[in-house]
């Protein structure tokens, strides 16, 4: 009876919770609370949180360490940038190099651009990821990395396409937060989906131990490939939404230092941890934002501190990285996910201590 | 009739030949055992017919379908497979999950179905979970099946180890070194546990062993290997009494 009632309540907790979320977003969005400031950040955040999710798919799940995310983001950018930008405007933003005639007269509605850009981001991996996913650990690193510069230069180079270095400007922008967190909400829940299921456990088979996986008859190339490729696509949508949000995108934006936001989300969080990702996701996003405070001059008892000047904020970032490396390697989740056992466990603590372990001896053989 | 046919199986290591002519048949529904000293190329010999290595020459059949230089996920969904010297489970994963990712080689819907749960890939989720319980149930481990791998003791990590190679459907199962590390009771225990997996699920076993009383015990055949060379076959008896044997345990008594 005990065990039932105390699921009811977590169920109506959790539903509860879902509630709270919604009219918080509601009230957001309907400008009730907040301001656009806020909303920025929560709309970038939920970005973020999805392209954080689907790099954790791979760094995390499947133990692939790659650093392309950059790249992908790039190919959902644009995409969308190019196919959602009016028709008519389009003269005008191409001013130096009229666009291509194959896509200067396509104008899509966001959504199917959006996708396209998913895919297309899905296909470029795998076409990356055939050569490149036969490498391990540092070297699928680095190797992953430089197709994510080569990505970025090849658009800073196709200026009929992609406007070169000038970038395009004048991408619709979003119209409600809905568009962010409803495409996060759906993302993350494939990716959660997908981890739960069979494929999902033969990806973290694969990072607990390729040759054992293999052992066991998991494609350990197929598999590879897949994750990668989910991965993939989710950067692109991400960047999607990324370059919707901004108004504009240029190439100079994907340099391989966004990866490492995610990265440090990522690690944040804690690799293999959805949960955590997401969590870290609005805490880097909010972070960043409220570091700001040491990119301006500060002048404490009319002595103008010398340090705090454009550029300091990346500074305390990279500490707070390298304090995060050093000291909470695990991140906040580890490998666990956010449950109401491990709400628990924080009041109860001891709780925990006690072994579950029951063992039966009764096996026929 | 035979279920394994190694055919002058040969491998090099640049210079080093670590195995080299090894002709071996393992009949089905025996046990049988490759011993020889360390270094005799007898884990060698599992990595060739388990797809790890391709061989230099010769072949490996299973069934009298030939196998060489397949790749180790697809050998294992034809029927063969393998535990670890050294133990590899998933370490961070319970019991059930290491069970469930060897039953996953028979997985028939696409990711797509499998991730948004389209009611035929529930259903064969369903049957996988049922599978493995029965599974963990038939070798006594269903109690530990939401324990993590790692924290089981030594003996369990064995026994899951075993369970998991079973997971996959595989007929003939290669164990590398079952009794490593372990104390005598456990080799005991591990003897019937081995017998009795044979017996249940109408398995070929052919393993790697130093444990002589197990392999002496448990054994229908023996295959003795030294320096990549097969020099002995037979019985636990003929073996036993084979002057070559001897000699390669315990070296040979230098004429004055």
């Amino acid at each position: 009876m005990m065990i039932k009632n105390k699921k009811i309540m977590r169920k109506s907790l959790t539903g509860l919770l879902i509630i709270a979320f919604a009219i918080i977003i509601i009230l957001l969005d309907t400008e009730t609370i907040g301001d656009d400031y806020v909303r920025r950040i929560l709309n970038l955040g939920a970005i973020y949180a999805i392209v954080s999710v689907s790099m954790n798919l791979v760094n995390g799940f499947t133990g692939l360490f790659s650093l392309g995310q950059a790249g992908f983001m790039a190919i959902g950018a644009f995409t969308v940038a190019v196919f959602t930008v009016p028709v008519e405007l389009r003269e005008a933003i191409f001013y130096i190099v009229p666009q291509n005639p194959l896509v200067a007269n396509i104008e899509l509605p966001f959504f199917v651009a959006l996708i396209i850009g998913g895919l297309l981001a899905a296909l470029v991996s795998i076409l990356i990821g055939m050569p490149v996913l036969r490498l391990k650990s540092d070297y699928l690193a680095i190797a992953t990395l430089g197709f994510s510069e080569i990505i970025r230069i090849i658009f800073t180079n196709m200026k009929t396409i992609t406007n070169g270095a000038l970038g395009i400007n004048r991408i619709p922008g979003i119209p409600t937060m809905w568009v962010t967190f409803g495409v996060a909400i759906v993302s993350i829940g494939f990716i959660v989906l997908l981890i739960n299921s069979s494929y999902g456990r033969a990806f973290k088979a694969i990072r607990e131990d390729d040759i054992a996986a293999e052992a066991m008859g998991i494609n350990l190339f197929k598999h590879k490939v897949l994750s990668f490729a989910i991965g993939a696509f989710f950067a692109g949508i991400g960047g999607g939404l990324l370059a919707s949000l901004l108004g504009t995108v240029d190439p100079k934006q994907f340099y391989f230092t966004m990866t490492y936001n995610f990265l440090l989300i990522i690690v944040l969080g804690g690799m293999g941890s959805v949960s955590g990702t997401v969590i870290a996701s609005f805490v880097v996003t909010a972070g960043l934002e409220f570091l700001r405070f040491f990119d301006d001059s500060l002048t404490l008892f009319g002595v103008n501190i010398p340090i705090f000047r454009p550029g300091f904020r990346m500074v305390i970032f990279s500490l707070l990285l390298m304090i995060l490396v050093l000291f909470f390697r695990k991140g906040i989740m580890g490998q666990k996910e956010l449950s109401w056992d491990m709400v628990e466990g924080w009041f109860h603590p001891r709780k925990n201590l006690q072994s579950k372990r029951k063992k039966d001896e009764g096996g026929t053989v | 009739m035979s279920v394994l046919k190694l055919d002058n199986v040969k491998m090099q290591f640049g210079g080093v030949v670590a195995v080299n002519n090894l002709n071996i048949d393992v009949e089905k529904g025996k046990i049988v055992a490759l011993i020889g000293p360390n270094g005799a190329g007898k884990t060698t010999a599992f990595n060739v017919i388990t797809g790890v290595y391709a061989p230099t020459s010769g072949d490996v059949y299973l069934n009298d379908e030939k196998i060489t230089s397949l790749s180790p996920d697809k050998i294992t969904k034809m029927g063969i497979a393998r535990t670890f010297q050294n133990i590899r489970l998933f370490k961070n994963l319970t019991v059930m999950d290491n069970i469930l990712i060897a039953t996953h080689l028979h997985v028939k819907s696409n990711f797509l179905s499998s991730a948004i749960r389209m009611p035929w890939s529930v259903k064969e989720e369903r049957k996988m979970r049922e599978k493995s319980e029965m599974l963990l149930g038939k070798l006594g481990l269903l109690g530990i099946k939401n324990e993590i791998s790692s924290s089981l003791p030594y003996g369990e990590q064995r026994k899951l180890e075993i369970a998991r190679a079973l997971a996959t459907d595989a007929k003939l199962l290669l164990l590398d070194e079952p009794a490593a590390g372990m104390n005598p009771h456990e080799t005991d225990e591990l003897t019937k546990f081995i017998r009795n997996v044979r017996d249940e699920f109408n398995l070929t076993i052919f393993m790697i062993e130093h444990h002589m009383d197990l392999v002496m015990e448990i054994s229908e055949k023996i295959y003795v290997l030294d320096f990549g060379q097969l020099i002995a076959e037979g019985t636990a008896d003929d073996v036993k009494n084979n002057p070559r044997v001897i000699e390669a345990y315990l070296g040979v008594e230098e004429d004055a």
